[in-house]
């Protein structure tokens, strides 16, 4: 089967506001923003929303703004966008960078960054970045706006702590002028998923998160508390796993997913200038 | 001057680059109807009820049918007796994939909803996912004719117990070829319209007269009002001549619906659908010598068949154990093969089709002996192969004559291009150095049963004949059209034809056209697989070129008065030789050869017009040396190809450029099946890799670049001396690069690791060593 | 018989510098507009699941996969197509002829996508090395080829008058 989403209703929104009342007033509605993660499920009817609202003509969703410590990314900031933004580039440099390794050129033209962030796949590349650097998600809802930190955001698989009738509307990074990052993405073939993903952002409040090591996109407590503490990289590195439960599929073990973490969380700190 | 061995620019191109070719799905004639198929999800199951209500009750559709709608049509063609795969399952399914009802309405979109809304009820029975289950005792059976899952055992063909008693050193490999995905990048394709006055099928297929005449036998309707259009396809290899079944529950649903009926596979389907290829599991014994000298081998084969055994599927260990042998003079070769079926996609033709698993098969053995005895890789080789004086080679197989070749010459130029005491060193200096990757170092000398071939070949598979036509016909203003049987999928045969018959009758290349994969408008034909296109029927378009030309120069010395054996063409223009002013351009002629008073007596008008129905008396047998350098890294387990150096000795080259193309494309799928896909399944029979982002067809920053080198024995079989290339590739790469991923990962006693050598696999083995 | 009430709604695209305006329904993907409704067949649906690039366009000069976008998202935007990057006379753009000259397809499938990626590539980079070639062009399968002459195709384009012009 696939290649044929079933039917919905499609609206269109052109404000926050707007989206919102529609997203109150319609049963199964969803959220159409790049459509990279979501049009891919519609396909395979593996999700079949009744209606559709299209929240991608949304102006004041879209951009970057220099909020004096942090970065404001609006949510339907493309990764094309963001990959080539020069002011990302000097501020927060890992996420630039990431955001040049997300899926392929194609995927990052169209897909969103906000998107890529509630969809919540603990194989995304993005929330790594979020968690490693610290981010602070905005949601708006009819009661006005909510900030949620990275690390309580993804609660479980594909599950986010956007509610039903919200909206991630921006994601703040804080600036990261200067530091040492990394980011290690192993995969077997180039256009995939990572089969284990690490990210690190050196600086004063350093952090480790890591790609596809368990239901939800975590970081790496243990071992970015080492690395706060001043620890050496093999022994942040042996870390890098711990409390972690991994998944099995065709392309790693559990035993050997941790491994990979450990290898490429070394390699993330070399890179980030860790010696 | 020839243009034979020119790099000329492709004629199919301008349309393909500027999306102007015609691709089956392309089509849409007035009043198409779209159809889709309901699959099993079910490996093995009864089928205890279908509901198609909701379907029906929708708008737009036309027709809904199970098994019971279909219960007056055949099964599908090149099924076995008392295996038959039904069109549409009717008591069971047996494979993921399997057919249990189709849709057909007016839209794709509502025909996508009519077969989401079918409710299939099915009571699992136990599934056999694997040849290790289908062979246990008190496994499941899949068809009760076989009582047991075999399909047809052939013991060791000859006692080899004294050969090797009496040998100094033996050692075994079992050693699993796996199954891989054909994918090409369009899936199948068809449309059938059933008119008032015949049937037309345009087909994603490789052999649209075998096509035509497998649907007329199968509905019972006359070839004369069948037609077959096989238009541009979009790859095939091998894939596109296996019978798919909507090919004819598409026809079938045309006639009873009255309007066209066009099928698009998806990729999800395809990769369950369109057969599988290799999926073979080997036991090789070899006796040696120390001087790495071998002097028995026994190989046996358990091929696993999928769920219905096809003609194709059958034979493919038979070219495999046909081919056990390689490029080397083995004195005692025993071979015994089993085909087995278990509830999966069924197994047929892949790119090779069985003599990718025979190279890898020997070429492994032959590095296993190099281990063994401390012989160098290179040395076994050349120990053991058939000299270049050793032709025709009677092989154990009554099947394979080898009748050219120069497996040392092959391996010299390749060591040309390799520097492999530096390679040897920098392995050295690498195992040293914990922190550097580690390389290896593999090659293979490979060999290949090719053109099919001799007659009774292709008849064995269930083909009407295996030569392949060829008609030249002249047209009044001197151009030419060239028809051929051999239907191409992307390999250029409008280009190379269009070279071979410049040639042969001194016509502008820029004024040939070849026309194709339409049974209303080519005599007769076989088809493109088997690397056979160039080797048979180029070499037809050869020969009809020759005998319009040699009618040509009869009738340009009769204008000219003079004798035909004066008569010579150069640009277009036949004149007398010496004397080039006394001359008639090629236009004349063949305007002229439609004119009864301007013609020598006893020629008939129309005369510039041949039909060749090409014979040759053997295969062909390209072959090679290929060597492949890889890095693994200690820490992932990943492997990146580094290098990858190809020698090919395909004969006679007609266009250099397109030669490279397809050992190029031969050897990235050759690189796929070693390094990146396997089609999976689970215990219970359950697809794993059922789509592209599980089953890896690699990009392009996962290849390597390519140095290519040639040698040129000359095919004996043909007068072009062409051997064919698009097999090549894929037999030749895989045990190159098995064997670097092994040499490696030597000096940690490893002596084999099955296909596809991924990263996981080979962690294990680097962890295990620490 | 039942009936489902479809909704219906105007998707208007520029296509190749042409305005194309249809009523669909709202889950039309872009490629089957493209095809159906533009009757521009050179785009192919070659996967379901954003892996192969076939159907690859530009939309508003950015490659996009055209299988994994709704009609609906295009609406009001301009797409490129294959048969849009030519100079209309049956000349082809340098990256069409690039293919053609260095062999860059064989059973041409997966070549209208991986030429408009191509496309994009050097509009944005007019002098990418091979491995930057590689990695512009992991989104796309080609099953024929093995990428070698693919990559040498782009590097003719470069050459040879890069991405080329387009409505």
């Amino acid at each position: 089967m696939g290649m044929i989403p079933a039917r919905f209703d499609y609206r269109q929104a052109g404000s926050v506001a707007e989206a919102l009342q529609l997203l109150a007033s319609c049963d199964d509605a969803k959220l159409l923003a790049g459509g990279h993660s979501l049009v891919p499920l519609m396909k395979m009817r593996l999700v079949s929303p009744s209606t559709l609202i299209d929240i991608s003509g949304i102006a004041e969703l879209q951009g970057i703004t220099d909020a004096g410590s942090a970065l404001r990314v609006g949510a339907l900031t493309r990764h094309r966008v963001v990959e080539r933004s020069q002011v990302v580039a000097q501020h927060v440099p890992l996420l630039a960078h990431v955001a040049g390794l997300v899926g392929d050129p194609q995927v990052r033209n169209r897909g969103t960054i906000g998107g890529s962030l509630v969809h919540g796949d603990p194989a995304a590349d993005l929330p790594s970045v979020a968690l490693a650097t610290g981010a602070t998600m905005v949601v708006t809802g009819s009661g006005g706006e909510r900030r949620i930190a990275a690390s309580d955001f993804f609660v479980d698989f594909l599950e986010t702590a956007v509610g039903p009738d919200e909206i991630l509307t921006a994601i703040e990074f804080p600036k990261r002028t200067g530091a040492g990052f990394g980011y290690e993405k192993f995969v077997r073939r180039s256009m995939d998923y990572a089969i284990v993903g690490v990210a690190v952002q050196a600086g004063e409040q350093p952090g480790i998160a890591l790609v596809n090591m368990g239901s939800v996109p975590r970081r790496a407590e243990a071992a970015s508390q080492a690395l706060a503490s001043g620890a050496g990289v093999d022994a942040v590195a042996a870390l890098a796993a711990d409390g972690t439960n991994p998944p099995e599929d065709l392309n790693a073990s559990a035993d050997y997913r941790r491994h990979l973490a450990s290898v490429l969380t070394k390699r993330a700190l070399l890179a980030a200038g860790y010696r | 001057m020839s243009l034979i061995g020119a790099k000329v620019l492709r004629k199919e191109d301008p349309n393909l680059i500027t999306g102007q070719g015609q691709y089956v799905d392309d089509l849409a004639p007035a009043g198409c109807s779209f159809m889709a198929v309901v699959r099993s999800t079910e490996p093995h199951a009864r089928i205890v009820k279908v509901d198609t209500s909701a379907a029906r009750s929708m708008d737009g559709v036309l027709a809904v049918w199970t098994a019971a709608d279909i219960a007056s049509l055949p099964a599908r063609p090149a099924s076995l007796p008392g295996m038959d795969m039904p069109l549409i399952a009717g008591d069971a399914a047996r494979f993921v994939g399997d057919i249990v009802a189709v849709v057909v309405a007016t839209d794709r979109y509502v025909a996508a909803d009519a077969a989401e809304a079918v409710v299939v009820d099915y009571e699992s029975l136990p599934a056999i996912a694997s040849l290790g289950q289908a062979l246990a005792p008190d496994a499941p059976m899949i068809h009760p004719v076989l009582q047991g899952n075999t399909v047809f055992f052939q013991d060791y063909t000859e006692d080899l117990t004294a050969e090797f008693d009496a040998a100094p050193r033996t050692a075994t490999l079992s050693l699993v070829n796996n199954r891989c995905a054909p994918a090409p990048i369009e899936p199948n394709v068809v449309l059938a319209d059933w008119g008032a006055t015949g049937l037309t099928v345009w087909a994603a297929f490789q052999a649209p007269h075998h096509l035509r005449n497998t649907i007329a036998a199968f509905f019972g309707i006359s070839q004369d009002t069948t037609r077959v259009i096989a238009p541009d396809v979009g790859g095939g290899f091998g894939a596109k001549i296996n019978f798919a079944s909507e090919i004819f529950l598409a026809a079938a649903l045309s006639r009873a619906v009255g309007r066209p009926v066009k099928y698009t596979q998806t990729r999800s389907e395809c990769m369950v659908a369109m057969f599988h290829g290799r999926a073979q599991e080997h036991k090789v014994d070899v006796a040696f010598d120390d001087s790495g000298k071998i002097l028995a081998l026994k190989v046996q084969v358990t091929q696993d068949q999928g769920a219905y055994p096809d003609a194709t599927g059958m034979g493919l260990p038979v070219l495999t154990t046909a081919m056990a042998a390689g490029c080397y003079k083995i004195p005692k070769v025993a071979v015994s093969w089993r085909n087995v079926v278990t509830n999966t996609t069924p197994v047929a033709a892949y790119r090779g089709a069985g003599r990718p698993e025979a190279s890898y098969m020997i070429e492994r053995i032959i590095d296993l002996v190099a281990d063994e005895t401390g012989v160098d890789p290179i040395d076994v080789r050349k120990t053991n192969f058939i000299p270049a004086d050793g032709f025709p080679y009677q092989t154990h197989s009554p099947l394979a004559v080898y009748d050219s070749g120069n497996f040392a010459g092959a391996l010299d130029e390749l060591l040309r291009h390799v520097d492999y005491p530096a390679l040897k060193a920098e392995q050295a200096a690498r195992l040293a150095d914990p922190t550097a990757k580690l390389l290896g170092i593999g090659f293979s000398s490979w060999l290949e049963i090719a053109g099919f071939g001799p007659p009774g070949s292709l008849e064995a598979f269930g083909h009407l004949a295996s030569w392949e036509s060829a008609q030249v016909r002249v047209q009044p203003d001197g151009s030419a059209i060239i028809y051929t049987g051999a239907s191409p999928h992307g390999q250029g045969t409008v280009t190379t034809f269009a070279q071979i018959a410049a040639d042969q009758l001194g016509i502008d290349f820029d004024r040939i056209s070849v026309r194709h994969g339409d049974t209303a408008v080519i005599p007769q034909g076989i088809g493109t697989m088997g690397s056979r296109a160039v080797a048979v029927g180029g070499e037809g378009v050869k020969t009809a070129s020759t005998r319009v030309f040699e009618r040509a120069k009869k009738i340009a010395a009769h204008l000219l008065e003079a004798t035909e054996d004066d008569i010579v063409v150069e640009n277009e223009e036949f004149h007398v030789r010496g004397t080039p002013s006394k001359s008639v351009p090629w236009s004349q002629v063949a305007w002229k050869s439609f004119q009864p008073l301007e013609l020598p007596a006893g020629m008939e008008p129309g005369s510039l017009d041949a039909t060749v129905f090409q014979q040759v008396p053997n295969f062909s047998f390209p072959s090679g040396a290929y060597c492949c350098v890889v890095e693994i890294d200690r820490e992932t387990g990943e492997v990146e190809i580094r290098n990858m150096y190809l020698v090919d000795d395909c004969g006679t080259v007609i266009n250099p450029m397109l030669v490279e193309g397809q050992v190029h494309g031969g050897v990235a799928q050759g690189i796929a099946q070693a390094l990146y896909e396997h089609m999976q399944y689970d215990e219970s029979g359950v697809p794993r890799t059922a789509t592209l982002m599980d089953y890896l067809v690699p990009a392009a920053p996962d290849l390597p670049g390519y140095v290519s080198g040639r040698t040129v024995t000359l095919n004996p079989s043909n007068t072009l001396g062409a051997k064919g290339v698009g097999e090549s590739g894929s037999v030749g790469a895989p045990p190159a690069v098995i064997n670097a991923v092994v040499d490696a990962l030597s000096h940690l006693g490893v002596k084999h690791i099955d296909m596809p050598a991924t990263p996981q696999k080979i962690w294990s083995i680097l962890r295990g060593s620490k | 018989m039942s009936t489902i009430e479809t909704h219906t709604t105007r998707v208007t695209v520029t296509v190749n510098g042409r305005e194309v305006s249809e009523e669909v329904e709202p889950r039309t993907l872009l490629v089957h507009f493209l095809r159906e409704q533009a009757r521009l067949t050179g785009t192919h649906v070659g996967c379901d699941t954003s892996n192969c690039g076939a159907c690859t366009v530009l939309i508003d000069d950015e490659a996009a996969k055209s299988c994994t976008v709704l009609a609906v998202q295009a609406n009001g935007h301009k797409v490129t197509t294959v048969e849009g990057v030519g100079n209309g006379n049956g000349g082809f753009s340098p990256v069409q002829e690039g293919f053609r000259q260095e062999h860059g397809l064989q059973c041409g499938y997966c070549t209208p996508g991986m030429i408009m990626a191509c496309t994009a590539l050097l509009a944005e980079n007019p002098q990418p090395n091979e491995h930057q070639i590689r990695e512009a062009l992991e989104g796309n399968l080609c099953r024929c080829t093995g990428y070698e002459t693919i990559v040498r195709a782009v590097q003719w384009a470069a050459t040879n008058g890069g991405a080329g012009e387009w409505a």
